[in-house]
């Protein structure tokens, strides 16, 4: 195979991992942002928890891997639920700042209890066995977690879309997005709704933060390191669409393995500006409605 | 003729008006506690430097944030600019600490102007994310090249002449300490002077009711876009005077970190009240030079629960609890 075609191969195929995994992350925080109109930048921390939980899980306890993801999950979905209570509640209409300002607040706090509890290092991962190594697919072989994580990827994603198509509680969800006060008035229990979808977002950024923890890493800065990727992929795909975040992950997880392969010496620059262009270019992001 | 006069605004009204921009004897305050510091407390005119210093800077946020309403998670990118120009003009050859601030200050004015110009068309989460996507970009493209900005190690090198061809910068930071003190107290002038034109007020019509001041015939957009470029410069001036303070540049004046600190800070003391910033920096950043030595996890922890403390019950800031105490116990009339 000539080398560049290898060199295209191995950027999709590890733009594809990684844009799964940003996917599964972002897509909470654009339903949520899009439902209730909150600016979380703490999203990120639920991913971290549920990265911390599924590594601790399975470095100090031997639990086994499906197990210690599905806790990741549940961990995340129900921390979710408590702050939901206690504190993004009270600042649903508020303006953007206060819930900027409450979410960093939060971050910080994560940060600093992350470090105290498990150290400033970061958390190894080590695939189970039967996922480590390479699989071979004739022309090429591939790691074998990381196709793992495309596959699961794709698995989840499509369950994503028919639960959200299929399901009286997604069609309850697109009625709340559209037109809040209209779904309130043909007896839609918002308050519940906006308390379910927030436990789903951030159960699966807690997934998408245990799977990917490979990609990137677990460490107390996580929440704040790769907040801005987060929030390209949701600005990008436009609010409350589970679509839009999907392609937008896929530009962004293709894209910047493309630019940190091809032209390392620019870093995320491109990604930025690229960025930058499509948002002036569409306020509402690709497939926002205006 | 008679109904005209009986509509004229009661005359408490006018006189409320008219002394509003007129300077008041607690105004002095900062400035007699600023000028007693450098006496009482010689051994602290480092931190006292960095205090002033981000004074400036969250002075530079409270304009564009609290008056015209915009904001913002990107005022780095002009704090930073500003402080690599002082930093690169010094590091080669031209140590001249007042041009260099102007220069510096032109420089971050003229990234507010050309970057409002494209960002301010936008509104709410889309400007958010633009706004920080400015910083992030020239956060990486200074961390990126390296040749000229030392990258990750910072910019290193620098000799800043005396100021004026008289004060030498000294190693207790008394020349650092007096230099900021001046810069702040100009740049608190402008923007009163500022906040209090019609220029100013016109910001704030747009902050409460931008379809209005359009029916009106405001110019929305140009005035944003003024005032995003003048705090642009304060901001770029502030950096600068790290710069030269410190004789060193760190890839960390560019920092979400930095954007988000600054905000913080005056949220803590009160936005839109232009001593917000007074209150908040020295209140934020003493503690922190108490607290964050002796374990900075815990201060973590601590701001961030002090913030979502703000955030919740005390939107004000410290200044807005103030006047809620002062306006309880004052008789009523």
């Amino acid at each position: 195979m000539s080398t560049a075609l290898s060199a295209f191969v191995s950027i999709a195929f590890h733009g594809l991992a990684y844009a799964m995994v940003l996917y599964l992350i972002s897509v909470g925080l654009s339903v949520t942002m899009g439902l209730m109109g909150f600016v979380n930048l703490a999203h990120g921390v639920f991913a971290a928890a549920g990265g911390y939980v599924m590594t601790r899980l399975m470095a100090g306890y031997g639990v086994p891997f499906p197990l210690a993801v599905a806790a990741a999950f549940i961990a995340a979905a129900a921390g979710g639920v408590v702050l939901e209570r206690l504190l993004y509640r009270r600042l649903y209409g508020a303006d953007d700042l206060a819930q900027v300002l409450m979410s960093v607040g939060l971050i910080f706090m994560s940060v600093a209890t992350a470090k105290y509890l498990w150290g400033p290092l970061a958390q190894p991962m080590t695939p189970p066995s039967y996922l480590s190594g390479q699989v071979d697919l004739g022309f090429r072989s591939f790691p074998t977690y990381r196709s793992f994580l495309i596959v699961a990827g794709a698995v989840l994603v499509t369950l994503l879309w028919l639960g959200l198509e299929r399901t009286r509680f997604g069609a309850r969800v697109r009625a709340a997005v559209d037109n809040r006060r209209m779904a309130q008035s043909v007896g839609i229990n918002t308050a519940g709704l906006f308390t379910a979808t927030f436990a789903l977002g951030s159960g699966l950024a807690g997934l998408g933060g245990a799977l990917g923890a490979e990609i990137l890493a677990i460490d107390p800065g996580y929440g704040l390191e790769h907040l801005v990727y987060f929030l390209i992929v949701v600005a990008v795909g436009g609010l409350g669409s589970i679509k839009g975040p999907f392609f937008a992950a896929l530009l962004l997880g293709v894209a910047d393995t493309g630019f940190k392969y091809l032209l390392p010496e620019f870093g995320a620059f491109f990604i930025y500006a690229l960025t930058l262009a499509i948002l002036l270019w569409r306020p509402q992001g690709l497939f926002g409605r205006a | 003729m008679t109904a005209a006069l009986d509509a004229s605004p009661p005359a408490a009204a006018v006189n409320a008006l008219a002394r509003r921009h007129r300077l008041r004897p607690l105004e002095a305050l900062p400035w007699l506690a600023a000028t007693a510091a450098f006496f009482v407390f010689p051994d602290y005119l480092p931190l006292g430097a960095q205090i002033l210093i981000n004074i400036l800077f969250a002075l530079s946020v409270d304009l564009i944030l609290g008056y015209a309403g915009i904001a913002t998670l990107g005022q780095a990118a002009f704090f930073g600019a500003g402080a690599y120009t002082a930093g690169l003009l010094a590091a080669h050859g031209w140590g001249e600490p007042i041009s260099g601030l102007v220069i510096a200050g032109l420089v971050a004015g003229i990234i507010g102007l050309l970057s409002g110009a494209v960002i301010l068309r936008t509104r709410s989460l889309t400007l958010l994310m633009l706004t920080l996507m400015i910083a992030v970009m020239l956060q990486e493209a200074a961390n990126k090249a390296g040749s000229i900005t030392g990258g990750a190690d910072g910019l290193q090198g620098m000799s800043v002449w005396q100021v004026l061809g008289l004060f030498r910068f000294d190693l207790f930071g008394r020349t650092a300490y007096l230099y900021c003190l001046a810069l702040l107290f100009l740049g608190w002038l402008a923007a009163r002077q500022l906040v209090h034109s019609p220029f100013g007020r016109s910001l704030t019509g747009i902050r409460e009711n931008e379809a209005r001041m359009h029916a009106i015939g405001s110019p929305v957009f140009r005035r944003r876009l003024v005032i995003y470029a003048i705090s642009a410069v304060m901001a770029g001036v502030a950096g600068a005077l790290l710069a030269q303070t410190t004789q060193f540049v760190a890839l960390e004046v560019l920092s979400f970190e930095r954007s988000g600190s600054v905000l913080i800070m005056l949220i803590i003391g009160g936005v839109g009240r232009l001593y917000g910033a007074f209150i908040g920096v020295p209140l934020y950043m003493i503690a922190q030079d108490r607290f964050a030595q002796a374990d900075p996890v815990y201060w973590d922890f601590w701001i961030g629960l002090l913030l979502i403390i703000v955030v919740l019950f005390a939107r004000t800031g410290v200044l807005g609890l103030f006047e809620q105490l002062l306006r309880r116990w004052s008789p009523r009339r």
